[in-house]
């Protein structure tokens, strides 16, 4: 036998011996979306690999409607690319109902799920059982400059209405020197100007659907909501606005170009980061506005959540990682790594409870109390079949809140008037529910 | 006098080349530049130009938080691995339509361009079914074979082009001489139609490497290439501008360096027969 053959036996052996110790190793592939929690996690998993050494993480990180699509797609085919996946409240009760995930039964001793906020887990429960485990959660609320709205001589109260809203919005304009009152979501989509025009027809009284499941945009309250955001934003609002989202409005807000900002509770710890704002010690908080005698605070929550496809290989070794990131536990560990600040917010009781937390996150409070007014099974103060916050929890409802969305952005961009766009909205949302049979049994 | 108009004309024509030029390599510019910008000066109103200050943090997160090395290779081995196998097939291809036309040649030329005229998100299920079915999913194959089909066309369409330019009579006298049909392509074809070949090798490369509703729906974790890696620096929620520029300029990076030592070539081989 020659060096080589010995050698290449050798080869073959210690290979052979290695490979049980390789196949053990799960991997579990996670798709997940890029914003400052999720990336924080993903630099804090070496304690989930200290404590499963066994159980190996491989990162998918997408755009959020890349990240949706791409989801959607695999889980639709069970494709079985993912292990763990990064969704929304709005895909939980639908994929949960199709058996597309796995329930989230028998979590690891020490996973408190009582704790978890209440209005958060009825969003992520269907028939009594939880199917995805919230990471990070949001509701909306007002973000004002204290410094401008005490020049102008306004003040706004902890709940305000839209009468409020508007006149210290018409206080604190001055176009002059590129000031404007309000900074309102223009850009079309579901999820950017109908996520805030369908929260503000809720605080409206609006609804999508009557109980036939005939869409209301010819009703009175929808023709106020409507009206009343063109106005505020065609007087107060910044040039372009039917092109601004979040980011946008962000922008402007930090270097500081509004006064008003009404939008996702996320945007607090934005607005008060002092690397990043040039306002951040001028900022104040207060609720969601609603119409006068309106019984609602807009019914904005959004939650990213994990979940586990039934597609998935490795059910357990995903649940491991699932527990572990949505944990008590793993909130303290980004405490200690980064200070209380960057926990992330709107998941658990125990959170708003902690003194350390409340005393660096000064929005912590308004936070909790606009998460805590939303009820998803009663987005409207009017009888609804459906049950959402700002949207509404039907598959169809992407493609008619994005075309309706199109109408209203078209309206505020000046190419039409309210009630041209509201009879656009009306005829386009008839005609997709009639086309996938709603109201017809 | 006729001298003075020409030299204006000149002029204004190289001026107007440049405007061009100018304008469509702003954006890349941009990027460039904001990548260098803290977050907070990359959305500043009015943006500065040059007086910033100059930053590599941008570059260093993103390198500490996504594996380039992986999303490099994997643009690599897909676009280099769908040209390759792109160009075996299309120069047989293109050359039976262009020295041995049947009746039917300019029909099958246009069918085989209609097919890029479909929008591709129709084929998505069932190609994602077909890969699921053979365990493909997520893997450079895939991609190496959904790329070649996609491109096919544009490749047996510009060398069908530029092999119309060569004189049959030259492959005529290769064959009286008694060269095979093999030794016809690779050693009397191939070396006259060198420059159209590597043109269209380039841009094949570049389309492969800029791909992106492929490259992003097919892959999960395994085969991403650059285009999943900048999608990864995208956020609604969040500014994180001067990060997506920088991993933008890390992707685009090679191809731009690429295309830059390869200019003539390009420019001589799309140009090609375009003036005789």
């Amino acid at each position: 036998m020659t060096k080589a053959t010995r050698a290449l036996l050798g080869a073959t052996f210690l290979t052979a011996m290695a490979l049980p110790a390789v196949a053990q190793e799960t991997t579990l592939t996670i798709a997940t979306v890029n914003n400052g929690d999720m990336i924080r996690m993903q630099g804090l998993t070496e304690d989930f690999k200290e404590q499963h050494p066994d159980i190996a993480l491989e990162w998918v990180t997408l755009e959020e409607n890349v990240l949706r699509q791409r989801v959607t797609q695999d889980i639709a085919t069970q494709g079985g690319q993912f292990d763990v996946m990064t969704i929304g409240n709005y895909e939980v009760p639908i994929w949960a109902k199709q058996e597309w995930l796995l329930p989230l039964e028998g979590m690891p001793e020490g996973y408190n799920t009582d704790d978890i906020l209440p209005a958060i887990a009825e969003a992520l429960t269907v028939d009594g059982t939880l199917y995805a485990a919230p990471f990070y959660g949001e509701s909306a609320m007002v973000m004002y400059r204290t410094d401008l709205a005490e020049e102008a001589g306004v003040e706004i109260p902890d709940q305000p209405t839209w009468t409020d809203i508007r006149n210290a919005a018409e206080a604190m304009t001055d176009k002059e020197n590129e000031v404007y009152g309000i900074c309102l979501r223009g850009k079309a989509g579901w999820g950017e100007n109908m996520a805030f025009l369908t929260a503000m027809a809720n605080s409206y009284g609006a609804r999508w659907f009557d109980m036939d499941w005939a869409p209301q945009f010819d009703s009175e309250e929808w023709n106020a909501t409507l009206t009343d955001y063109l106005d505020m934003m065609n007087n107060y609002g910044p040039p372009g606005a039917s092109s601004n989202g979040f980011n946008e409005n962000l922008a402007l807000f930090q270097q500081g170009k509004c006064g008003i900002w009404i939008d996702a509770t996320v945007a607090a710890s934005f607005v008060t980061d002092e690397d990043e704002s040039t306002v951040a010690d001028s900022v104040g908080f207060a609720q969601f506005p609603n119409k006068e005698g309106v019984d609602n605070r807009g019914n904005w929550l959004w939650s990213w959540n994990l979940a586990i496809p039934s597609s998935t290989d490795a059910p357990e070794a995903a649940k491991q990682f699932v527990a572990w990131a949505t944990s008590q536990g793993y909130t303290e560990l980004v405490a200690e790594d980064e200070g209380w600040a960057a926990a992330p917010p709107g998941t658990r009781t125990s959170l708003y409870e902690n003194e350390q937390y409340q005393e660096a996150a000064p929005f912590a409070e308004m936070t909790l109390n606009s998460i805590n007014a939303v009820d998803t099974n009663a987005p409207s103060v009017q009888e609804t079949p459906y049950t959402g916050a700002q949207f509404v929890a039907i598959p169809e409802f992407q493609g008619i809140g994005t075309a309706v969305g199109q109408q209203f952005s078209a309206a505020l961009a000046g190419q039409m008037d309210a009630a041209q766009a509201l009879s656009g909205a009306q005829t386009s949302t008839q005609r997709t529910m009639d086309r996938a049979g709603y109201g017809s049994e | 006098m006729a001298r003075a108009v020409s030299t204006r004309r000149k002029a204004a024509v190289t001026a107007l080349a440049w405007t061009i030029g100018i304008l469509i390599f702003f954006p890349i510019f941009w990027t460039i530049l904001t990548s260098f910008k803290t977050e907070a000066e990359a959305v500043a109103t009015p943006p500065s130009l040059f007086n910033f200050n100059w930053t590599l943090e941008n570059y260093t997160t993103v390198q500490d938080r996504s594996n380039y090395g992986r999303h490099f290779l994997n643009s690599v081995v897909i676009s280099l691995g769908s040209t390759f196998l792109g160009l075996v097939i299309a120069v047989p291809a293109a050359w039976a339509m262009a020295f041995v036309p049947g009746k039917q040649t300019k029909n099958v030329l246009m069918w085989m361009l209609s097919t890029k005229m479909l929008p591709p998100v129709g084929v998505l299920i069932p190609i994602y079914l077909i890969f699921r079915n053979t365990g493909l999913l997520d893997t450079r194959v895939a991609l190496i074979i959904v790329l070649t089909l996609i491109n096919l066309p544009i490749i047996v369409w510009m060398l069908y082009t530029y092999f119309r330019e060569i004189p049959g009579e030259i492959l005529e006298a290769a064959r009286m001489d008694g060269a095979t049909l093999r030794y016809e392509i690779l050693y009397v074809l191939t070396p006259m139609a060198l420059p159209g070949i590597a043109s269209t090798f380039l841009l094949n490369v570049i389309l492969a490497w800029n791909e992106a509703f492929w490259t992003l729906n097919l892959t999960a974790a395994n085969a991403a290439p650059l285009t999943a890696f900048i999608a990864s620096y995208s956020s609604p929620e969040g500014l994180f501008y001067a990060k997506l520029s920088a991993a933008s300029t890390m992707a685009i990076a090679p191809i731009l360096i690429l295309g830059w030592f390869s200019q003539k070539q390009l420019v001589r081989g799309l140009t090609f027969g375009a003036v005789k």
